[in-house]
């Protein structure tokens, strides 16, 4: 837990002195939002808005061990905290508060835009809020796989992007049953259960990939 | 007991794989080439044409074995990668470089020849159906492997990196099926199921299982043909690979 | 149980599985290496390699370019795993390495104050302040790191050793953009921490000890197996 608190602490003192870095993800979710509505022009189903959250979401998982690798305060991570994956854990959930957050909280706007209507938000803001943290964790992976490969962006998208596929059917087919206002509890059962066994089983891959890229 | 120990201790030395595998390449080749011929002649030639489908079933002879040995190739690198992140061993590594490759064109084989095969059935190519998907996910995972070793600039690391991407693969790949089989049902059920009385008719079966089997074993032949090149690549420059070079 | 884990070709697994039950004796040393082997691509960097560091030791690890300082001493550290033999730390070392290890965007204070509550360490702002002095920063310690010159952020690293000590340290080239204070600075630092008991393992092109104990010297050639003499 001391961990745990030591590198979130870190990692949002860094986000909040780095303000527009920050609101990159967010913004790229409004400004795609805003094209895919110009590009098709047709009412859209809060599937789209799961598709953009993930989008936004590999985009900004891929740099986030990018910087610490470079200043060398990543080794310094894996020599001094043990173990390692509360540190882990603490980083992305700083991570998560400012890329998936965010998203969650305005994807009601992009119900508004996208489909007119702002009908079943409140549950695409909780599949939002259970599936995206289950994207940050696999997307570290492939960011931790990729570390040393120079900027990478869509190699990390095509590592991770199959891992993706359950939490968004079962994140956008919940958020589209509440449009209808069909049952969704099992849909979000999973999501957790996703989140749950992620949460467990991805620091410590997460943890390897890491230790793999720092050998020389 | 003793030569079981002593030959999977040797297996493990890429220079003794290289020496003694080149009868089991020629072997898996000629073995897996006949079967295909058979099972394809008499799948293509002699079967019956299907009281729905008309000739045009007669691709799944090809579709169905590519589609099953996909996934078991990726079975297999992954229980590579496992190996060689535990123990290091080297061939576990080789073995993951040589089948990757082969695993996505078997995958994109699967994929074409469903494709080919939609076309007169289905009435479209594409269908978002489980099995159509998962095949085409984890063609994306081939390349994955494949595009990472690349990226990575060291050969260890890479080598690792591979390998710890193959295992959280093969982890993600049940969730990722059953997601996918649920988001649709439209294709009908699998056909074959193990314990499970076929529900196809024999006359279909026999050439099926023959060319199965030939694919198993020719495919076998290619990841060991493979193996061999990565090994001299491995070791150009060393004394017995250039003896080897030399004719004698 | 051995004839079948060699079966499947893993020999570290066999190495491990010998070792336990055995733990090693590390009696008072802080790290023992033993029959160290790397290998890089096609060559061997080191091969056969063995020391240990005893309190009070200061080891200097020399060789050019390439010879595998940088590889021993991740190593040693943990960063690295060797291709064959062990390394035994009986603790957490402390590393500086190659790059600064401190936030661009966090200022030395607060890089100070990350590390020692990855460390567990209990430290006031006053004691990193202390730390910030000694190492010449009394006055940049609220500075952006992104904003202090390539060695001032160098004595931020050394600040580490201070804020969250450990008796074993293993730098590699830290004498690296130091101006001829910051030099003498790192001998001080080293005098200082050998007196205390701890060891220290440095990568290094020049001399770290002037008028201090004397240092062994770890001679890396090319796959050669180095030992440790006198200087």
């Amino acid at each position: 837990m001391r961990l745990f608190l030591t590198q979130l602490r870190r990692d949002l003192l860094i986000a909040v002195r780095s303000r527009s870095d920050a609101a990159n993800p967010v913004v790229f979710f409004l400004l795609a939002t805003l094209v895919l509505g110009l590009g098709t022009g047709s009412e859209l189903g809060p599937g789209a808005i799961w598709v953009l959250a993930l989008f936004a979401n590999v985009l900004a998982v891929e740099g986030v061990f990018g910087r610490d690798h470079e200043e060398g305060t990543l080794e310094q991570l894996i020599v001094h905290a043990r173990p390692l994956f509360p540190a882990v854990l603490g980083k992305l959930a700083a991570h998560w508060t400012l890329s998936g957050l965010p998203i969650a909280i305005l994807s009601p706007l992009g119900a508004l835009m996208l489909q007119g209507s702002t009908a079943g938000a409140s549950i695409l803001v909780v599949t939002l809020l259970i599936g995206t943290p289950t994207l940050t964790l696999l997307g570290a992976i492939g960011a931790a796989l990729t570390i040393a490969t120079g900027r990478s962006g869509l190699l990390v998208a095509i590592l991770v992007m199959p891992f993706y596929v359950p939490v968004l059917i079962f994140g956008a087919s919940a958020s589209a049953a509440a449009t209808t206002g069909d049952p969704t509890s099992f849909a979000l059962l999973v999501l957790g259960a996703l989140l749950a066994a992620s949460v467990t089983a991805a620091p410590f891959a997460i943890g390897k990939a890491l230790a793999i890229s720092q050998e020389h | 007991m003793g030569w079981i120990k002593d030959t999977f201790h040797k297996a493990g030395s890429p220079r003794w794989f290289f020496a003694g595998s080149r009868p089991w390449m020629v072997g898996l080749y000629v073995v897996g080439g006949l079967l295909i011929l058979a099972g394809s002649t008499w799948g293509l030639g002699f079967v019956p044409p299907e009281r729905y489908q008309g000739d045009s079933f007669r691709i799944l002879f090809i579709h169905a074995p590519a589609a099953h040995l996909a996934e078991a190739i990726y079975v297999a690198v992954a229980i590579a990668g496992l190996v060689f992140l535990v123990w290091r061993m080297k061939m576990a590594n080789l073995l993951i470089v040589a089948a990757a490759p082969v695993g996505l064109v078997v995958t994109v084989l699967a994929l074409a020849t469903g494709i080919i095969w939609g076309i007169p059935t289905w009435g479209k190519g594409w269908v978002w159906d489980a099995r159509t998907v998962s095949t085409l996910l984890l063609a994306f995972l081939f390349f994955g492997l494949i595009a990472l070793r690349q990226a990575v600039p060291r050969p260890e690391r890479a080598a690792r990196a591979v390998a710890l991407l193959a295992v959280v693969g093969v982890i993600n790949i049940p969730v990722i099926k059953y997601s996918v089989e649920w988001f649709t049902t439209l294709h009908q059920p699998p056909s074959i199921e193990i314990g499970k009385k076929p529900a196809i008719a024999a006359v279909f079966l026999w050439p099926l299982a023959l060319n199965v089997l030939g694919y198993y074993c020719f495919v076998a032949g290619v990841v060991i043909a493979a193996l061999r090149a990565r090994i001299v690549e491995r070791d150009a420059g060393t004394e017995w690979v250039r003896e080897w070079m030399t004719p004698s | 149980m051995e004839g079948w884990v060699s079966l499947i070709g893993c020999e570290r697994l066999l190495h491990s599985m010998r070792r336990r039950g055995k733990p090693h004796e590390l009696n008072d040393s802080l790290l023992v290496a033993e029959d160290l082997r790397c290998i890089v691509g096609p060559r061997a960097l080191f091969v056969g390699l063995s020391f240990t560091v005893e309190p009070g030791d200061l080891i200097e690890v020399r060789g050019a370019n390439g010879s595998g300082k940088s590889t021993l001493l991740r190593c040693l550290v943990g960063l690295a795993a060797p291709e064959s033999g062990d390394v035994h730390r009986r603790v957490e070392a402390q590393y500086l390495g190659h790059r600064s290890g401190n936030s661009g965007r966090m200022t030395p204070h607060e890089n100070l104050r990350w590390i020692a509550g990855l460390r567990g360490v209990e430290r006031d702002s006053d004691s990193i302040d202390d730390a910030l002095a000694r190492v010449g920063l009394g006055d940049a310690g609220h500075a952006m790191c992104d904003s202090l010159s390539v060695g001032q952020q160098r004595r931020v690293s050394l600040a580490r050793l201070l804020v969250a000590p450990s008796p074993l340290w293993i730098l590699d080239e830290p004498l690296t953009s130091l101006d001829d204070a910051g030099v003498e600075l790192v001998r001080e630092l080293l005098a200082e921490h050998r007196s205390r008991g701890g060891g220290a393992v440095c990568a290094t092109h020049r001399a770290l000890t002037l008028g201090s104990a004397a240092a062994r010297v770890v001679a890396l050639s090319r796959g050669a197996p180095g030992a440790p003499g006198a200087p």
